[in-house]
Formats: structure tokens, sequence, C-alpha cells
């Protein structure tokens, strides 16, 4: 398949444009892509080459004493140069605040800021743009739905429901919500195989104290796809909202907020090839028209008077301040270099990856492999090897330029309940290759006679 | 940067896999126990004082060859010496002990054992400071640590 690798960049495209405030719902998408859940088998999707795809990321072009194999996508992705051209042009070409100026680079920031917001709004199938609130992060995102909603209309004595495979994103926020206005959390809890116990559902959501169910979409440890569309059945039913976190999903697969049905949905650009310091909340607009500000402060507002002020409206009111312009043109860049890639082919090929991995790790004697088999998950292999501790495995792994992740994936209740301590992970993008699963197996044979006891 | 060879030298391995002072006391003079929460690394100590000195040490815990040896190490080297001696054992004199260098992830690893030992020697209910100096990149102090 041909790469679209840069095109003219998301930001000059719409100048001149400023449409944002008074814009219509008319980000509808006419055909919803089915949603990644219960891992579609990828049949007839156009692949791309990921070694084009690779030298399209600076960051593996540089020269460097050791290669880099970059297997912690997980954590963050590394960024094409699309992506960095598109916010370089922002910075040298039309750097201004938005929302405010009248002069013609102001215009052109407000359009590509607000360009962004349509692309997004489009990639995650939103019935507008008016439901994509900009945010520093997943984790801003989840809060924010945590204080704008959960303050205002959750009540002791209601419930939330979790599973126990969250990432701490999506369990703090709820904790201190929790203790402040007495709530009960509850817990979905996981099967032998690393997946959701759906059975539990109807016990954990049958007295209808329910209020929200906050689960993660593709698990950052077991790679394990949810069910989300089936939860948020159930969940609707019995009276509960439903809030999605996609950091992991997002990213890496075609996410349909419509077609799941979910009520609030949270991911991050950093982990999607775009910068960090900016994320995406979506949330149903009636759900968020009725939602008091989260951060008050400049932008946020409609009128100021000294001892009251009232709201700006949708999305605006909850970005309060000068937001990430730049990252959200980059944001933007990267949302379209993924669409020219497909979304169904990053997926069909991180999956491919992960199929690989876990067939080579197998290789090594004492490596056990967290979580479902290949076929029910996406591109994250979390294992751990013997008594070997993952740092261990991991400095291994960097004498050889291999980057995983190793410790508890900010998962520590996860990792409690499947009894280990830590573990080593690997997770994958659309720059991944074969060769980097491969130094990744020989690494390991190496740690297990380093550390052998 | 320092490669493999730097950062797991034979004394920490010949540690990690034939450690020290490993186990526990019953009813020790002293228990201290502290993990490191980004890597889910614990050690705890147990201590037995006479006549000012350190009778008995044992150390028990979990985690990486560095935080491992590094126990092991401290161990073995307290073991009969003045109380007052081993307040004065600073974070420098664990990383010569482990002889490397250590990055600013793998140092808090290198140190979990004398911030439990200094806890653990000092009686306190909380280490007092010196935590977010090894986030840090590596100071060029010579003092000790002392709270």
């Amino acid at each position: 398949m041909t790469l679209r690798t840069q095109g003219s960049g998301s930001a000059p495209a719409a100048a001149g444009r400023d449409r944002g405030r008074n814009e219509a719902a008319t980000g509808r998408s006419a055909a919803p892509t089915p949603a990644a859940e219960r891992a579609p088998t990828p049949t007839a999707v156009p692949a791309f080459d990921p070694g084009t795809v690779r030298r399209q990321f600076p960051i593996f072009r540089a020269p460097r004493e050791k290669p880099l194999l970059y297997l912690d996508s997980a954590a963050t992705s590394q960024k094409p140069d699309a992506v960095l051209e598109a916010m370089n042009r922002y910075y040298a070409g039309y750097n201004a605040n938005i929302h405010r100026g009248i002069y013609e680079i102001a215009e052109r920031a407000t359009a590509a800021y607000e360009d962004t917001r349509r692309r997004v709004a489009r990639f995650v199938h939103a019935g507008s743009p008016r439901e994509i609130v900009f945010t520093r992060n997943s984790t801003e995102a989840i809060n924010l739905v945590a204080h704008a909603w959960g303050r205002t209309f959750l009540q002791a004595g209601d419930a939330i429901v979790l599973t126990e495979m969250e990432h701490h994103s999506n369990l703090v926020p709820w904790q201190l919500l929790a203790a402040e206005k007495r709530l009960e959390l509850r817990f979905i809890p996981i099967t032998g195989e690393g997946e959701l116990d759906l059975e539990t559902l109807p016990r954990l959501l049958g007295d209808g104290r329910v209020r929200l169910v906050s689960v993660v979409h593709i698990s950052n440890v077991l790679g394990t796809v949810n069910p989300v569309g089936e939860l948020v059945r159930v969940a609707h039913g019995a009276g509960a909202l439903v809030m999605v976190d996609a950091s992991q999903s997002a990213p890496h697969c075609p996410v349909d907020v419509q077609a799941l049905g979910c009520d609030f949905m949270a991911f991050t650009s950093h982990k999607m090839l775009g910068p960090t310091g900016i994320g995406v909340l979506y949330g149903r607009r009636a759900l968020l028209e009725a939602m008091p500000p989260f951060l008050g402060g400049g932008e946020m507002i409609r009128e100021v008077k000294l001892t009251g002020s009232q709201w700006n409206d949708l999305p605006w009111t909850f970005e309060a301040g000068t937001m990430p312009i730049a990252e959200a043109v980059g944001l933007g860049a990267a949302v379209e270099y993924l669409e020219g890639l497909g979304m169904d082919a990053v997926f069909a090929h991180d999956r491919a990856l992960a199929a690989y991995a876990m067939e080579r790790l197998l290789e090594v004697p004492g490596l056990k492999i967290l979580g479902p088999p290949a076929e029910r998950r996406g591109g994250v292999v979390a294992f751990t090897l013997g008594d070997i501790h993952p740092h261990d495995v991991a400095t291994v792994l960097d004498d050889d330029g291999v980057c995983v992740r190793a410790g508890h994936h900010c998962a520590m209740p996860l990792h409690e309940k499947l009894g280990v301590p830590a573990s080593t992970r690997a997770s994958f993008h659309c720059y991944s290759l074969p060769e980097e699963v491969d130094a990744l197996v020989r690494g390991l044979h190496r740690a297990r006679q380093v550390f052998a006891r | 940067m320092s490669g493999m060879e730097d950062l797991y030298r034979e004394n920490i391995l010949d540690h990690y896999r034939h450690p020290r002072n490993r186990g526990a006391i019953e009813n020790p003079d002293i228990r201290y126990e502290d993990a490191n929460p980004l890597c889910g690394d614990k050690i705890r100590m147990d201590l037995n004082v006479r006549d000012g000195k350190i009778a008995q040490v044992r150390f028990s815990g979990i985690g990486c060859s560095i935080s491992q040896a590094a126990a092991s190490m401290l161990c073995e080297a307290i073991e009969g010496k003045p109380l007052d001696e081993v307040k004065k054992i600073s974070r420098d004199d664990v990383l010569e002990m482990l002889g490397i260098e250590l990055g600013p992830v793998r140092l808090k690893c290198g140190l979990l054992a004398l911030k439990t030992l200094k806890a653990g020697v000092y009686g306190l209910t909380q280490w007092p400071g010196e935590d977010d100096e090894a986030a840090g990149p590596r100071a060029e102090r010579g003092g000790e640590s002392r709270p």
C-alpha cells in the first residue's frame, strides 16, 4: 500500500475558516467501523511495509552507537516526521494564541487547533466535534469526569464498577472520589487467562446502585481486548454510564464511540504517534452539557464579573487557560498519519507481531507469558522469566539496545492478582519489526546465562 | 552509559547468587521493612544489638540483583560494627561497595537496603530525606546522609 506520509499538514489547510464556535454537529461519520472487540480476524487488510514506515521516524534514522530496538510503544510511541514537521510549521510559521487574536496567524492557529478537534472526532466517530475535549493526557481526562461529573451527580451510597486490570489512572481518581463522596468501588475480576469475568456482572450491577462502569479497552499489561460493547449494553441496562480508557486502543485499532455506545472515553496523544502534553476526553454531548467546568480560568468563560461568571459553550468550557496548541497541531498530524496507514492495518500489524513474539518467547526456558492467547489480544506481551527480576532482564536487554518496560506498568493490583511482583513487557506499533522480537529473544537467553543460579 | 559488564560485575552476581546474611531473626531488637514502589523491590532488615554493636543482622526481600546484592554486601559490612559507625555509612559507601555507576532508576534499587538499614538503626518510622536526591543526577557530595 502507498503511505500517505506527510501531505501538506493539517494546520494551514483550514486557515481563515475559523468556524469552531458556531459549527453545527457535522462530525458524524457515514460508516462506523466495527470496534475492536473480541479481536476480529484481520482478513483482507491492506498491509503497509513496516520498514518503509520505520524510515519515516527520525529517531530510527539517527546514527547511534548501538541499534535502537524499541519495544516500549505501550509506554509511549515514537513520532514520525509528519508530526514533528507540523509542530515546527506551527511554531515557525503561525505561532499565536488561539480563540483570541483577530490577526491572520492567530486565525490560522485557531483553525489548526479546531481542525484537530474535527479530525479526532471523525477518528473515533464522535457525533460532533463538540464532544471532543482536549486535556493533558488520559489521566486528566479521567480526572475531569471524576470531578465534573462524579462530584456533581454522585452521592453517598452510589457505586462505581472498575476492573482488576485497570491502570492506576483509572483507579486512583475513583478512589479519591469514593473517599470524598462515600461511594462504593466494585471490581470485575479477571479469569485465569487474564480476561474479564463477565459472569459476575449481574451480581455487581444487580442492586441498581452502580452509576458508572469505567473499564480499560485494551489492557496495558495483558493485552486483553475487553468486550466493551457488551459491557455497555449490560451497564446501560442497569442504569449505569460507561467510561472507556482507550489509552491502548485508540492508538492501535479502529475505535467507534457510537458503535461501542460508551458515554465517556479517554486517550492520549503521545501513545498514538503524537506529542506529549495533550490528551482527549470524548463525552456524550448531553452529559458534557450538564457538567460544571473542571478548571476555571481564561477561555472557559462567556462572561466574567468580579463575583461570578457564565461558562463558555462546549467544549471550550472544559479548556481553561492557553491549551497545548502546538501539541494539538501535532496530534492532528498524527491522526492523519494513522489514517493514512489505516487503523485496521495498524492493528493487524501489531497483533501479528504479538503473535510472533509469543511464539518465539516460549522458546526461552522458564518464560511465562501473562494474559490471553494471541488471537484475543493487542500488541502487548508481558512476561516473567523464572525468578530473574524484570529490572535485571531489562538491563541485559538494554545492553543490546532492546528497550522494554520492566516493573508493574502502573498496574500494581493486577500484578498482585497475577501473583508476580513485576513483569517485563514488550509492546509494538506500526514501525516495529520482527527483527526486534528476534533481538529480544536473543537477549532473554543471555539474561538467563548471566543470572543462572 | 554503563555497559552490561560494568553493571553486573562479578561481585554483584556473586552476592546475588550467594547472598550473605539472608534470612530472619526471631524477635529481633530492630526490624525495619521498606519497599521501592516504582519497581516493587522489598527489603526487610532484622538486627540484634549488643553493647552498642550489631551482633547479628539478617535481610530478606525480593527484587533485582542490584537491590539484593546491595543488601547482602551491606549486611556483611556491618556485622560486628558499632551502631555509630553504621549510622555513618553513606550512599557513596554503598555505591563504592557495588563498584558500578547506576542510572537514576537503578540508584533507587542500589540504595534501598541502606535506606532500610538506616531507618532501622535510627528507629525511624519514616525516612527523612535523600529519596528525592536519588532521583536526580548523582550528587558530588562526600557527606553522609545524616537525617
